[in-house]
C-alpha cells in the first residue's frame, strides 16, 4: 500500500519521538533522574514504527525489556511514559510497573516484559481471543536474539501453529542477548529458521529500512487478518548503546558500533523520503521541534510530578494480609 | 439433591460456566482428545475425565487441545484472559507447575498491580495435587504454598463434592487468576450437590463440625481425614471443631481465631512439607494474633520433609494419616 505524505509524517514522527525520548532517557538516567535501570531502543526505530504502523488500537502486542520503542510505536503516550519511567504519579501504570512494565491496554499494548521469552506465549493468548471472536485482529509478540533461544519461545511458536491463531513473532535480533553476541549463542543458521521449522512462513528483514520492514509486517498481516495463522520475521537491526544505559560496552569495538551508526534509520528514512520528494526537508524539521519539544515537556512534567501516594502500595490487589 | 461425584460436581460447573458465559473456554492436554488419531476425537476429556463431553457439546473452538507446553498453555490462557477471554486452563499434575511457573508468578499473578489496576486476568488453572495415588515423586505432590506466597494469585482446595461445584463457578467468574487444586484422591467421592448453578465466596471458611475442646484446621483431602479423627475422639467425649478454609489466599483468619479462641487448642493438618507450609503459616498466624487463647503449643501434622516415596507403605506413612493426626490431637489435648 502506497504511503500518503501523512502517512510518511507519522512514521518519521513516531521514529524521531523514540531516539528523543531514548536519549532523554539516557541523560535523565545519568543524572540520577530514573530510579533502576532502563534499556534503550536507539537504532532499532524503524523495526518497533514499521511494525506496528498498520495495527490497529485493538491489535495488540507483547514486548520486551527493551519496550519504549514498541510503546511508542503503538501509540502509548510519551507522558505518561516518562511519568512511568520516573516512578511518579500519574505514570501509565500508576508508577507499578516501570521501564520494563509500561503497559497501556487502551493501546493494545500488553506490556513490555522484563523476563526473556515472556511475552511470545502470551501473544499466543492474545491471538486466540481474536480468532475466537473472529476478530480479523492480531497479536505480535516481540522479542530478541535472546528470546529466541527461550524454551516458552519454542513452545509458543509450536502451539500458534497448531491452534492456527494470527500471532506475529517478530524476532529483533540487535546482534546481543545481553553482552552476548548472538553469532555464539543462536544455534542453527537463523532465527527465522527457526520459527519456519515450526510450520509458519517467515523472511528476514533490514531492521533499519522502515520501508522493507513495514512491507514484510504487510504480508504477516494479510495473513493473520484472514486468519491463516501465524507468522515470524526476523528483523536484523543495531542496538546502538549497550544492553543497559551504563553498559561500557568493552565487549564491541568502537569500529563495529560506528558502522552500526552509519546505517541509522532515521537519516536513512529522510534521505528516502526527500530524495524521492515525498516530503521536503522541512516537513521533517517541523516534525522533529515539536518531538523535542512535546519530549522536553514529558521531562519537565515528569520531574515536578510527585512519587505515587503511598496510600496506593496495597491498592490493585484482592487481599490485604 | 442429587448425589453426584467431586469429579461430576466440577464437569457439572464447567459445563453449566460455558453454557453461560460464551467467553469461557477450556485448553490443556488432552482436555479433548484424539486429536490427529486414528479413532475417535473427544471422547477423552481430560486424563481424569474431568472435562469429558465437553468437546462434545461445545466443539474445538471451546475446547482446545493443546501440545504438551504448560509454558504455553499458561501463557495463552492469561493472553486470552487480559483480552477478554475467560479461560479454564488445566495443569493436569501440579507437578508440572515447574515448567510453566514463570507465566503464571511473574505474568498472570502480576498484571493486575504491576500494571496499575488497568489489567483484568479472570482465568482458572484447574490441576490436581496430592499423594494417595502411587503417582510417585513427580506426580503427587500438593504445592499449595508455593501459590499461596504470590501475591495476585487466588487459591482454592474443595475439600468436598458441593464445594467443588460452588468454588469452580466463583472461580471462573472470578476477575484474578485463581489456582484450582482439586484433590485426586477426592476424585470419586460422592455428596449432595444441586443441580443449578450456585457460587461459595472465597475467604469463607466451611465450619464442617462444631466442638469446643480442640480446633482442627485442614485443607483439601485432608479435611475428611480430620473430621474421621474427629469423630473418633467424639466417642469418647472429645469435643473437636474441624476447619475447612477453602481457599489458601484469600484466608478466612476470623472462623480460625475465634474457633481457637473458643477451645485454645489448635492441630493444622496439611498435607504440604513442614517448612514454609500451611501448616507453619496457620501456626504463625495464631501465635500472632490468638496467642492469648492457646492453651497448648500449637499441633502441626505435615509430610515429612521428603519427596513423595513410591512404595504405598511409604506413601501412607508419608501422608498425614489418622494415626498421626490422632496423636497430634492426644498430646495438645494432654499438654497443661
Amino acid at each position: 500500500m502506497q504511503l500518503s505524505r501523512d502517512d510518511l509524517k507519522r512514521a518519521y514522527r513516531s521514529m524521531f519521538t523514540i531516539r528523543t525520548f531514548e536519549e532523554r532517557v539516557v541523560k535523565e538516567f545519568a543524572q540520577g533522574n530514573i530510579p533502576g535501570f532502563a534499556h534503550v531502543y536507539l537504532g532499532q526505530e524503524a523495526s518497533g514504527v514499521g511494525v506496528c504502523f498498520d495495527l490497529s488500537n485493538d491489535d495488540y502486542i507483547g514486548s520486551t525489556h527493551r519496550g519504549h520503542g514498541h510503546c511508542i510505536a503503538k501509540g502509548c503516550d510519551v507522558h505518561g511514559m516518562m511519568l512511568e519511567i520516573m516512578g511518579k504519579e500519574g505514570g501509565l501504570c500508576g508508577g507499578k510497573g516501570g521501564s520494563m512494565h509500561i503497559a497501556d491496554m487502551s493501546k493494545g499494548m500488553l506490556g513490555a516484559n522484563a523476563i526473556v521469552g515472556g511475552s511470545p506465549p502470551i501473544a499466543v493468548g492474545a491471538a486466540l481471543t481474536q480468532k475466537l471472536k473472529g476478530t480479523g485482529k492480531v497479536a505480535v509478540a516481540f522479542s530478541g536474539d535472546g528470546a529466541s533461544n527461550q524454551g516458552t519461545t519454542f513452545e509458543a511458536l509450536n502451539m500458534a501453529v497448531v491452534l492456527k491463531v494470527p500471532a506475529i513473532f517478530v524476532f529483533e535480533n540487535n546482534g546481543y542477548g545481553e553482552h552476548t553476541a548472538s553469532s555464539y549463542a543462536v544455534g542453527g543458521p537463523s532465527i527465522v529458521e527457526r520459527a519456519k521449522s515450526f510450520g509458519m512462513p517467515g523472511e528476514v528483514v533490514d531492521g533499519s529500512d522502515f520501508f522493507a520492514v513495514r512491507e514484510a509486517m504487510g504480508r504477516a498481516l494479510e495473513r493473520g487478518r484472514a486468519n491463516e495463522g501465524p507468522y515470524a520475521l526476523e528483523i536484523v537491526c543495531s542496538r546502538f548503546t549497550g544492553h543497559f544505559v551504563g553498559d561500557p560496552q568493552a565487549y564491541r569495538l568502537p569500529e563495529e558500533v560506528a558502522k552500526a551508526k552509519a546505517n541509522d534509520p532515521i537519516p536513512r528514512f529522510r534521505n528516502a523520503v526527500t530524495e524521492a520528494a515525498l516530503l521536503e526537508h522541512a516537513d521533517l524539521d517541523a516534525i522533529e521541534q515539536e518531538v523535542l519539544a512535546e519530549v522536553e515537556d514529558a521531562v519537565q512534567v515528569g520531574m515536578a510530578a510527585n512519587r505515587p501516594s503511598l496510600s496506593t502500595l496495597e491498592k490493585d490487589v484482592y487481599v490485604r494480609y | 439433591m442429587a448425589k453426584k461425584s467431586y469429579r461430576q460436581a466440577i464437569n457439572d460447573a464447567l459445563r453449566q460456566e460455558m453454557r453461560r458465559d460464551p467467553n469461557v473456554i477450556v485448553l490443556g492436554e488432552d482436555v479433548a482428545g484424539g486429536h490427529g488419531a486414528s479413532g475417535e476425537t473427544g471422547g477423552v476429556g481430560g486424563v481424569f475425565g474431568l472435562t469429558g463431553g465437553l468437546y462434545k457439546e461445545f466443539g474445538p473452538t471451546r475446547v482446545l487441545d493443546t501440545p504438551i507446553s504448560e509454558s504455553a498453555i499458561i501463557g495463552a490462557a492469561s493472553g486470552a484472559a487480559v483480552t477478554g477471554m475467560r479461560p479454564v486452563a488445566e495443569i493436569m499434575f501440579v507437578d508440572f507447575v515447574g515448567v510453566c511457573f514463570d507465566q503464571i508468578y511473574n505474568q498472570a499473578a502480576k498484571f493486575r498491580y504491576m500494571f496499575g489496576g488497568k489489567a483484568k486476568t479472570p482465568m482458572v488453572i484447574r490441576t490436581a495435587i496430592g499423594a494417595g495415588f502411587r503417582g510417585g515423586a513427580q506426580h503427587s505432590q500438593t504445592l499449595h504454598p508455593l501459590f499461596t506466597m504470590v501475591p495476585g494469585l487466588k487459591v482454592v482446595m474443595p475439600a468436598n463434592p458441593y464445594d467443588a461445584k460452588g468454588l469452580l463457578i466463583s472461580a471462573i467468574r472470578d476477575d484474578d487468576p485463581v489456582i484450582f487444586m482439586e484433590s485426586k484422591v477426592l476424585y470419586d467421592m460422592e455428596g449432595e450437590v444441586p443441580d443449578e448453578a450456585y457460587r461459595i465466596p472465597f475467604g469463607e471458611a466451611n465450619i464442617v463440625r462444631e466442638g469446643k475442646d480442640l480446633t482442627f484446621v485442614a485443607f483439601g483431602a485432608m479435611v475428611p481425614r480430620a473430621l474421621a479423627v474427629a469423630n473418633t475422639l467424639a466417642a469418647e467425649g472429645i469435643s473437636v471443631e474441624v476447619i475447612d478454609p477453602r481457599t489458601t489466599s484469600p484466608l478466612d483468619e476470623d472462623t480460625i481465631l475465634e474457633s481457637v479462641a473458643k477451645t485454645g487448642r489448635l492441630v493444622v493438618i496439611d498435607e504440604s512439607p513442614p517448612r514454609c507450609g500451611l501448616a507453619a503459616d496457620i501456626s504463625s498466624l495464631v501465635a500472632d494474633k490468638g496467642f492469648r487463647s492457646l492453651k497448648a503449643p500449637i499441633g502441626k501434622v505435615t509430610c515429612p520433609h521428603t519427596p513423595v516415596p513410591f512404595a504405598p507403605n511409604l506413601e501412607d506413612e508419608f501422608m498425614p494419616n489418622p494415626r498421626r493426626i490422632e496423636e497430634a490431637a492426644r498430646a495438645v489435648l494432654a499438654y497443661s
